[in-house]
């Protein structure tokens, strides 16, 4: 159906031959990178075990991909119940943000092959990342099941699907249970290494930061996407998605607009606990300080103005204002304050190379997406299944 | 205690359930590390820079030779760090009129060891030796060790595609177990004695009396002792520590200590999100229920109302139907003896009229 | 087998590996009970 429509039209069009020669580059870049070693390929070493693609790829990725269990709570669980066409979308973005983000940790890892060896050979049960890699494997498993019954109406499995779709509950607990966990659990990785973390950003409630701050993202993401896909995918959306698409977006905004209010809050609070107030005054604060004001309090409040006066655009463009600095915050903690004690002829700057992978790995989950939200039941509701809500 | 086997070690814990020891018990638990453990004292007054440490550890260990040989003391004018083919380094720091001083680095195998929190194969450990070892068959190579280590010790491979490892001073464990030496290689080959090995109880001991003996040569302080929760290696010296490359603001807290609080948060979500989702989500769904039954009802109340309605209209209807029937049959009898009447009185006339 | 333990490190490691199995179980029971709790009712 869909795909003939597609393959009639000519191949060449700027997307695809951009995305062609991404494809090609990153293919290069894995061979390069699996073939001679992490060193060959990027700028880590042993003051910087730690890059972008742990800074960007784990940690950004995870936390964007905080849509999925922010929209599936609010609808199944606290009632939002008109909003349930946003569900899709959200969950396949969070299925395919953590599948991409397994793949870029792929890259990272010494030994990627030994992988399950944290769960199958020896438990660092002390460890943080054993706690972020048991939930995002675990998490990965409820997305995929979240996803699933679209896949399986597509396929036309109807009893599996059924099956699948009364689980629908007991998924988005775990999902909410699992996404408290890893989320904060990435915050926490940090809390081992007060030496090493600029102290305005490190702090013991740097789980908390994360978590909190990941459903503000969350929200934000699924309001962006929403934006973003709304031209190149408008055929493929239902009247109903469409019909209450503002209507979400006023009552996501209102929440994230709340949640960045109590976001600024608990990271003053983080300062002034540990009496960290001196520390605003040197350029290191005046940093910090551009990351609170400017992309944590400032969209808090364009939210309210935006959603106060039903402006559809200022809530848009706030998203992305959001969005932009839940990165610089993730990139912050992990790369730019992060050795900040080290003079700057050691610090760590990416390689074109880990630049290159990144954008790849981003490439490959835009196309996946474009491929699923294209023949799927994604952005409407396969006839089948049309009143079953 | 040999951890390869966790379910195994789960199956050992009903039986030792019942034989709670010391250093079990509950509630407010308190660590002293393993008795007699071993570390090194260095001290960086007897330290001249001679770098033969660093020979005696390429020699045991079996490491590369370095492009520069080990006697060409103008690799010193450089700051060095462990690199994977030096797992000790000893740097000079130049002092404002007076001798350069010179301190050695290695791993400096905390009691406490962040690299073993950190790890989530538990591929580092605690020796009752005192040595922190690293066991390369788990390693996946997520390198949290480097990040977490606070005297960043740990160094990668990077350059290997198939094998790459975390390389570092196992205190030379491996060899003094298998029994090729008694004293760590670096410590075996210092002429000046700047380096003993021992038991880290008496090496304090000795650290107090070479201070106490000599107050004004020597920093009241010795390093290790508590910083970071205690490391195995000990340093005394004639200057400042952080002048000789040794940070002095890395607290006392060890990296399981830092981590523990978080960590006993971790069982608590599972456990409490579940109760709380649960009640809203029964919460919303009662709701849900209620809104529903009452809408029913409102609109049950409505039909019946407006069936009673309907019913009395009709009934009205019927009522002024009938006695509009009875109103009409009455006029139509009325109306009919009227007639009959006049009809009557007409014949009266007509009679009346013929019979005059 | 007696489990004495010397450093903070190792009753960590121990006692977080039964907190982790008790998590799993607890999820687990979670959902059995909640099926349990709410299997009288009609719907």
């Amino acid at each position: 159906m869909t795909t003939e429509t597609v393959s009639k039209k000519s191949l060449l069009t700027p997307f695809n031959v951009i995305t062609g020669l991404i494809l090609v580059m990153g293919a290069a870049l894995t061979v390069w990178r699996f073939g001679w070693g992490i060193g060959a390929v990027t700028n880590l070493d042993n003051n910087n075990p730690w890059g972008l693609w742990i800074g960007f790829d784990l940690l950004c990725g995870v936390v964007l991909a905080a849509g999925g269990f922010v929209t599936s709570s609010a609808v199944y669980l606290f009632g939002m119940k008109k909003h349930h066409a946003a569900v899709r979308p959200a969950i396949l973005t969070a299925f395919l943000g953590y599948l991409f983000v397994v793949i870029a940790l792929q890259y990272d890892l010494g030994r990627p092959w030994r992988l399950p060896y944290p769960f199958v050979v020896q438990s660092g049960t002390t460890s943080m990342l054993f706690e972020v890699g048991l939930c995002v494997a675990l998490y990965l498993t409820v997305l995929f099941l979240e996803f699933s019954p679209a896949a399986l109406e597509w396929l036309g499995l109807k009893r599996l699907r059924n099956l699948i779709h009364k689980l629908t509950i007991a998924l988005t607990i775990f999902g909410v249970v699992l996404s408290t966990l890893h989320q904060s659990s990435l915050g926490a990785l940090y809390i081992i290494a007060p030496a090493k973390l600029h102290p305005l950003w490190y702090s013991t409630y740097l789980p908390t930061f994360f978590f909190i701050s990941a459903i503000a993202a969350g929200l934000s993401m699924v309001m962006l996407e929403g934006w973003l896909t709304h031209k190149p995918l408008h055929d493929k959306m239902s009247e109903e998605y469409l019909a209450q698409h503002d209507d979400l977006y006023f009552g996501f905004a209102k929440g994230a607009s709340f949640v960045l209010m109590g976001y600024f809050f608990i990271k003053v609070i983080g300062i002034a606990v540990d009496n960290e107030w001196n520390l605003l005054g040197t350029g290191w604060g005046q940093w910090f300080l551009f990351e609170l004001l400017g992309f944590v309090l400032l969209p808090s409040v364009l939210y309210a103005i935006g959603t106060r006066e039903k402006n559809l655009k200022l809530i848009r463009w706030t998203s992305l204002l959001t969005v932009l600095g839940i990165i610089l915050n993730r990139l912050n903690v992990s790369v730019i304050a992060f050795n900040w004690h080290l003079p700057s002829e050691m610090r760590y700057v990416p390689s074109w190379q880990e630049i290159g992978v990144t954008v790849f790995v981003c490439t490959m989950l835009v196309v996946t997406f474009k491929f699923i939200a294209t023949r799927m039941p994604i952005f409407y509701d396969h006839p089948e299944y049309k009143d079953e809500h | 205690m040999k951890r390869r086997n966790f379910l195994g070690l789960m199956g050992a814990a009903g039986v030792s359930a019942t034989l709670a020891t010391k250093a079990q018990a509950g509630g407010n638990v308190h660590f002293e590390g393993y008795p007699g453990s071993r570390g090194v004292l260095f001290d960086a007054t007897r330290c001249i820079g001679c770098r033969k440490c660093e020979i005696g550890c390429n020699e045991v260990n079996n490491l590369a030779k370095p492009e520069k040989p080990f006697t060409d003391l103008t690799v010193l004018d450089t700051a060095r760090r462990t690199e994977n083919e030096a797992y000790t380094v000893v740097n000079k720091y130049d002092q404002e009129g007076g001798a350069p001083v010179y301190r050695k680095i290695q791993c400096m195998h905390c009691l406490e060891p962040s690299c073993a929190s950190a790890c989530f194969v538990a591929a580092f450990a605690k020796q009752p030796s005192g040595a922190v070892t690293y066991d390369e068959s788990v390693c996946v190579g997520c390198r949290y060790c480097m990040i977490a280590c606070p005297f960043e010790i740990p160094t990668y491979t990077y350059d290997d595609p198939i094998t790459p490892k975390v390389i570092k001073c196992d205190l030379c464990d491996a060899n003094i177990k298998a029994g090729k030496i008694s004293v760590p290689g670096c410590v075996n080959s210092c002429p000046k004695e700047a380096l003993v090995y021992g038991e880290r109880e008496e090496l304090l001991k000795i650290a107090r009396n070479r201070i106490g003996a000599n107050p004004d040569k020597y920093i009241d302080h010795i390093y290790g002792e508590r910083e970071v929760g205690g490391t195995s290696w000990l340093f005394i010296s004639g200057v400042p520590f952080s002048e000789i490359g040794l940070r002095e603001d890395l607290g006392v807290t060890s990296g399981p200590e830092l981590n523990s609080g978080a960590l006993s948060v971790v069982a608590m979500v599972p456990a409490l999100w579940p109760l709380l989702l649960a009640g809203v989500y029964g919460i919303t769904r009662r709701t849900d229920k209620i809104n529903t039954q009452e809408k029913a009802d409102a609109v049950a109340q409505a039909i019946t109302e407006t069936q009673d309605k309907a019913n009395s209209d009709m009934k009205a209807a019927m009522e002024r139907a009938r006695n509009d029937k009875e109103a009409t049959v009455k006029r139509e009898v009325a109306k009919a003896l009227e007639e009959a009447a006049k009809a009557a009185e007409e014949g009266d006339v007509e009679k009346e009229e013929e019979g005059a | 087998m007696e489990h004495a333990f010397y450093t903070l490190q190792d009753f960590l490691l121990y006692t977080k590996g039964w907190a982790y199995i008790l998590m799993g179980a607890s999820l687990v029971v979670f959902v059995a009970y909640w099926k349990f709790l709410f299997s009288r009712d009609k719907d």
